[in-house]
């Protein structure tokens, strides 16, 4: 076990490595394992990021579908109450037609009925001229008891 | 076992010796015989012209796999950093991330300065010196069988461990050493490096009592701050020492008969299963004492009374 010269190039060659290492190799990897941290840093961050952007797109992407189900709730009642007021509409004009139609018959079945009793009143003035004649055997002046038949008729 | 004459204890010693390069002076008697007439730079054929050499001696293989194992690291490593992208991570990349994170993590929490070498020479202590103790796991006869096998020399030395050898581990310590005394000099100025070691832990607040507590107070820090690099290096080259040893011990076991082999063979697995475990463990602690260390260099007094 001799101390020799050997001692002094092992010191030598310990701190000629220990420099190798500090100028080559020991930069550049942490170097990049830091680049690397912080890849993964940001990389983690733009995924939550991500996330809260996906979430606020969800939220909004219900929102605007509940608005569309109002918007379409409120067309379909507005529909149906359209619908509603026109058939409403359509029978109180189907009323009123009818209504009319009832009106213009009944005048037109008083009108006849007016006609017919005007002209039984008339047959009637007749006959009864005709049947006084007969009871008189005369002649009736019809000039001269026009006023009387006439009477008469009106009383018919 | 390399060569039938040999005895247990010449396995031993020849698998704890070091191939060594130095000087070796005038007039020196070598091994075989033969006479030095002028000094002479060589290899090394025996402990004892090893140990003959002195300081000025390089053990070979100690440098040799120290380095050759620091470029697989900074190779591997630089080449998984020009590579790296930004994306998933994959293969090696994953894996190189991995082990940089886990120490930067250790780091930051035990080094609350600002130094941006600390953390690489963190993750280099750690990878390199747990390569260098991997080498430990190789059965100890294999790379030892083969380069003398390439060289044509059966007695070649050859250990494939360099945190084996007591060099490497207290290199590698006085280095930390060094760069402690740079760091305490460079964040506290001379002056408060020297306060910090003569004014603690003794301190009075009167000057004519400090005065005297000074070099009690000095002998204590200069002990403590000593001990640091020495206890580094010897704990890690203890206990790799010690694991190889049992290695060693192991290996001879495999020559005593069936049962010898068969017994060995579970030793040597159970060793290493839990070797596996020790030479982690030893490059994390010197990786964690040195990144300690430094913290501890850059703790200004004001933070200091802080934390007792």
């Amino acid at each position: 076990m001799n101390i020799n010269l050997t001692l002094i190039g092992q010191s030598i060659t310990f701190l000629a490595f220990v420099w190798f290492c500090w100028k080559f190799v020991w930069p550049p990897l942490l170097g990049i394992m830091q680049e690397r941290e912080q890849k993964i840093a940001t990389g983690l961050e733009e995924a939550e990021r991500a996330g809260k952007d996906l979430e606020l797109a969800q939220r909004k992407a219900a929102d605007q579908l509940k608005e569309a189900k109002e918007q379409a709730a409120e067309i379909i009642d507005g529909a149906n109450k359209r619908a509603n007021q026109i058939v409403d509409e359509a029978k109180q004009a189907a009323h009123a037609e009818g209504d009319r139609l009832k009106a213009a018959a009944q005048a037109e079945i008083d009108q006849e009925v007016n006609r017919a009793k005007e002209q039984l009143r008339s047959r009637v003035a007749a006959l009864s001229v005709a049947g006084a004649e007969k009871i008189l055997s005369v002649n009736i002046d019809a000039k001269a008891h026009d006023d009387l038949i006439e009477k008469l008729a009106a009383e018919l | 076992m390399a060569g039938e004459a040999q005895t247990a204890t010449d396995y031993i010693q020849h698998h704890l010796q070091n191939m060594a390069y130095g000087k070796l002076p005038a007039g020196y008697t070598r091994a075989d015989g033969t006479v030095l007439s002028e000094p002479t730079w060589t290899m090394a054929h025996s402990a004892q012209e090893a140990a003959d050499m002195g300081f000025w001696a390089v053990h070979l293989d100690t440098l040799g796999w120290s380095i050759g194992l620091g470029l697989v690291f900074c190779l591997l490593f630089a080449s998984a950093a020009k590579k790296a992208t930004a994306g998933v991570p994959k293969g090696l990349q994953s894996f190189v991330e991995m082990v940089v994170d886990f120490i930067d993590k250790l780091v930051k929490e035990t080094f609350p300065h600002r130094n941006s070498m600390v953390a690489p020479m963190a993750l280099t202590i750690f990878v390199w010196v747990f390569l260098m103790n991997l080498m430990d796991l190789i059965p100890v006869d294999w790379l030892p069988m083969a380069a003398a096998k390439a060289a044509g020399n059966d007695h070649l030395f050859f250990k494939v461990v360099p945190t084996t050898d007591l060099n490497a581990t207290l290199g590698m310590a006085l280095a930390v050493f060094l760069l402690m005394i740079f760091f305490s000099i460079k964040e506290k100025g001379p002056i408060g490096f020297a306060k910090e070691l003569t004014l603690h832990p003794f301190h009075s607040g009167k000057w004519f009592i400090d005065i005297f507590l000074i070099p009690f107070n000095f002998l204590l820090e200069a002990v403590s701050l000593l001990a640091k690099p020495v206890s580094l290096g010897l704990r890690l080259f203890g206990n790799l020492y010690a694991g190889e040893m049992i290695f060693i011990l192991i290996a001879i076991v495999f020559g005593v008969g069936v049962l010898g082999f068969i017994g060995a063979g579970l030793l040597q697995m159970g060793w290493a299963i839990f070797h596996i475990l020790v030479i982690t463990l030893q490059a994390f602690v010197f990786m964690v004492l040195t990144t300690v260390y430094m913290a501890m260099a850059h703790d200004r007094e004001d933070e200091h009374a802080n934390d007792h």
